[in-house]
């Protein structure tokens, strides 16, 4: 008896998996809400739903169609985040946003062959910015290799235009993420003739003895870090403990949030990061995401990360993904847009800062614009300092752009072997 | 009544010792070959291959593998995930220096590949024994996974330490990368999992499979009845790591498409194919198929059940997934501590009499 019912809940799943309810615009959620990096994971997911809750209940959906969610568990194992884009793929997805490299490496390939666009917003493949290889993949607005560029603009501002004779060391999460800024470091290192050092440290990423035992030894002017989930707090601590100078700790914007240094306490007062965005609850659009997410209930998750660098960023994530939505409707005359249409929408994105300002959030991210060449938008980011006496990020810079002529050098080379390699024609989809 | 022996004779020695003595248990064999290789084919799709259906299939072949060092030979192993990648990674090397090799060719020279790493690894199985054993194998995990993440040789240079598997094809049909189709993927999979296991039924009733299970079960008595100990812990060590080699180069190049050494074969893999063979029973190949399906099969029809049927939070499915899986392992290893092999085994014995039972 027992059996006939679970195999019955069984048939009826796999029937359910099957058709797509008509006239929705499906935005799935690759989140991760359990495991070591849940820390990062749960900010992001919730921001992400609560913006298209918003745009649901508010504006009714994107040009009248209602946006349908769904959410797939990963916990940033790509084992299982490709089981979760086998289960979603036939559900005309719009946008597919892992937030994870590794799952980003794997699922590059299969978007291409299967028409689905898939964002990456400042992770992910860097080469992706080269949109004639990479048609199918965003990673607007930012990436790993702007990112990298910027902090060393930003060191060149602060040591009168020279790092000579300088020590960088890159603390990196062992994995093709934390990897990926090496190769710009190292270019970087010619130019202006500093010393790098990159220290890997293994996933998790609990386990730092030793590398900070080498950063004892090194004495490196300044530290960066590419870190993610529990390897955040564990880094600052450890920074803490061996009194390591916070203003010269600066991590990639994957490890500049709340989750990161509140564990920390006062040691994290003056640590760095950089920001993609702003972050905090001032902006126009929190009166909205008050009236029509949160005091109804309606919110993800618990509701506690509201206003945190992450939640800011699945925020802003999701809202690229409207305006990519609607540049789409508007390009092709149709309300329910199809993912092939999405494509074409994110790649003629323009984000302006009246648009943002209309959007209510003024001065949130940078204005940029997306064309075939260039998916990769602006490249530009700020610098965020943590004030661990009043619990907040402050931004202490303006937009610092990054190095793109080297940068897009880079990327054409990497890009051309993918190409080579895939046997892939470089050309634009339109 | 219908599982019995009586009447069915055998009238020479082939047909005494075959694999399936029985002609009910050797028609449901081919009954379920048949249904494999003509009848799954037709059905499947995308989600059921890619989810359920292939990484079962893999991972049947390093349980196998793991089987045979551990539940025939008796040596305890933890670089089960560190073999994984030596074929990964030997495939990978293989694909992209020899581009017009035949991915069939490259999967078995990865599992040779391992095979020569699995001896090497297994030499000092000769020495220690037991826990100081698995001690050893684990040095062997870390220090093949450190080799992997830190010698750009092994995965060309690329700047990420990514290694991806390019598009490959079996008479016209890709296999590998992202144009392969649910079926040819399945077929391939399919293919090696039926060619791993027959050679591993074979071998282990053969001269070397009673020369190591003799090692496992008292190693001085083995050698004094002139068994090899050098050559019969050598042997195991050299036929498991060549089949969990082939499993891993099928896990990156069909399955995963692209993979990290650190991320894809860590020690959580060796666990992994580790309980798959407690679970599944110790010194049996059905055993292998039982614990994969058990540890593969098992979470993602958990998941499908509570988030997609039931509709409850991602978050909160995954953690009953690891709690509900958890417990059935206690329960199993509690009713039956020899494996779902052994229950497997109760259940036929009392078949043979039903439904008349002295």
């Amino acid at each position: 008896m027992k059996m006939t019912k679970l195999a019955v809940a069984f048939t009826a799943t796999m029937l359910a998996a099957g058709p797509t309810l008509a006239e929705t615009l499906h935005f799935p959620s690759l989140s991760y809400r359990t495991g070591p990096f849940a820390a990062g994971g749960i900010p992001f997911a919730d921001g992400y739903s609560d913006y298209l809750t918003l745009i649901n209940e508010r504006d009714g959906g994107i040009g009248g169609v209602p946006i349908r969610q769904t959410e797939c568990e990963t916990a940033y194992n790509t084992e299982r985040g490709v089981e979760c884009y086998q289960s979603i793929r036939g559900d005309n997805p719009l946008v597919i946003q892992p937030l994870s490299t590794g799952i980003t490496y794997q699922l590059i390939p299969r978007t291409m062959e299967d028409g689905i666009p898939m964002h990456t917003m400042g992770y992910g493949r860097t080469s992706a910015v080269n949109g004639e290889v990479f048609n199918w993949t965003f990673n607007y607005p930012g990436t790993y290799w702007d990112g990298a560029s910027v902090i060393i603009n930003y060191l060149l501002g602060e040591n009168d235009g020279s790092l000579e004779g300088k020590k960088i060391a890159l603390l990196y999460h062992n994995s093709a993420y934390g990897r990926e800024p090496i190769p710009t470091l190292e270019r970087l290192a010619e130019r202006h003739g500093y010393q790098f050092l990159s220290i890997g440290v293994d996933s998790p990423g609990q386990e730092q003895g030793s590398q900070w035992l080498q950063i004892r030894r090194e004495r490196p002017d300044y530290v960066l870090m590419w870190g993610w989930g529990v390897m955040n707090p564990t880094a600052i601590q450890e920074a803490a403990n061996i009194r390591f100078p916070m203003e010269n700790f600066i991590g990639v914007w994957w490890s500049g949030s709340q989750q990161d240094v509140r564990p920390v306490g006062q040691g994290a007062h003056g640590y760095k990061a950089l920001a993609m965005h702003g972050t905090g609850t001032n902006y126009p659009i929190y009166e909205d995401m008050q009236r029509y997410v949160i005091e109804p209930g309606k919110y993800a998750g618990t509701g506690e990360e509201v206003g945190t660098v992450l939640y800011s960023r699945g925020m802003y994530a999701a809202m690229l993904a409207v305006e990519a939505a609607k540049k789409a409707q508007e390009i092709h005359g149709v309300a329910a847009i199809t993912p092939a249409m999405m494509r074409d929408g994110m790649a003629n994105l323009e984000i302006t800062e009246e648009l943002m300002a209309e959007l209510g959030l003024p001065n949130f991210g940078p204005a940029f614009s997306v064309s075939c060449q260039n998916h990769g938008g602006s490249g530009a980011a700020m610098i965020q300092q943590w004030d661990a006496n009043a619990g907040e990020w402050n931004l202490i810079t303006d937009w610092i752009e990054s190095d793109r002529d080297m940068i897009m050098e880079m990327v054409m080379e990497d890009s051309a072997a993918f190409a080579a390699e895939n046997n892939i024609e470089p050309s634009c989809l339109n | 009544m219908l599982y019995r022996e009586a009447g069915d004779f055998k009238t020479s020695y082939v047909a005494d010792s075959q694999t399936f003595p029985i002609k009910f248990d050797r028609f449901g064999y081919y009954a379920i070959l048949a249904i494999a290789f003509l009848g799954i084919p037709l059905v499947i799709n995308d989600y059921w291959a890619n989810s359920i259906v292939v990484p079962f299939l893999i991972y049947t072949i390093a349980a196998l593998g793991l089987n045979i060092l551990i539940g025939y030979c008796g040596q305890l192993s933890l670089g089960t995930g560190a073999f994984m990648a030596v074929g990964a990674y030997g495939s990978y090397k293989l694909m992209t220096a020899f581009p017009e090799l035949n991915i069939i060719f490259v999967i078995i020279a990865a599992g040779v590949i391992t095979a020569g790493v699995g001896v090497l690894f297994g030499l000092p199985s000769l020495r220690i024994k037991g826990f100081y054993l698995a001690v050893a194998t684990l040095a062997a995990q870390f220090f093949l996974i450190w080799l992997f993440t830190r010698q750009a040789w092994f995965y060309n240079y690329s700047p990420t330490g990514m290694i991806s598997a390019p598009t490959r094809e079996v008479f016209g049909f890709p296999v590998t990368g992202p144009r392969a189709s649910a079926v040819s993927m399945y077929m391939i999979c399919l293919c090696f999992l039926v060619a791993s296991a027959w050679l591993a039924r074979n071998l282990t009733r053969g001269t070397l499979g009673r020369q190591w299970m003799a090692i496992r079960d008292m190693d001085i008595a083995a050698e004094i009845i002139g068994v090899n100990p050098l050559m019969a812990k050598l042997t195991a060590f050299a036929v498991s790591s060549f089949l969990i080699g082939i499993s891993g180069a099928l896990l990156f190049t069909v399955y995963l498409g692209a993979a990290e050494a650190g991320e894809a074969f860590g020690i959580d893999k060796s666990f992994l194919v580790l309980f798959m063979v407690i679970i599944g029973g110790l010194g049996s190949i059905f055993g292998a198929f039982a614990g994969a399906a058990f540890l593969i099969v098992g979470p993602v029809m958990l998941k499908l059940l509570l988030v997609n049927t039931l509709g409850w939070p991602t978050d909160l499915a995954a953690h009953l997934e690891i709690m509900i899986i958890g417990a059935l392992i206690l329960v199993f290893l509690i009713v039956e501590p020899h494996g779902i092999a052994a229950l497997w085994r109760t259940i036929k014995e009392k078949l043979r009499l039903w439904p008349f039972p002295y």
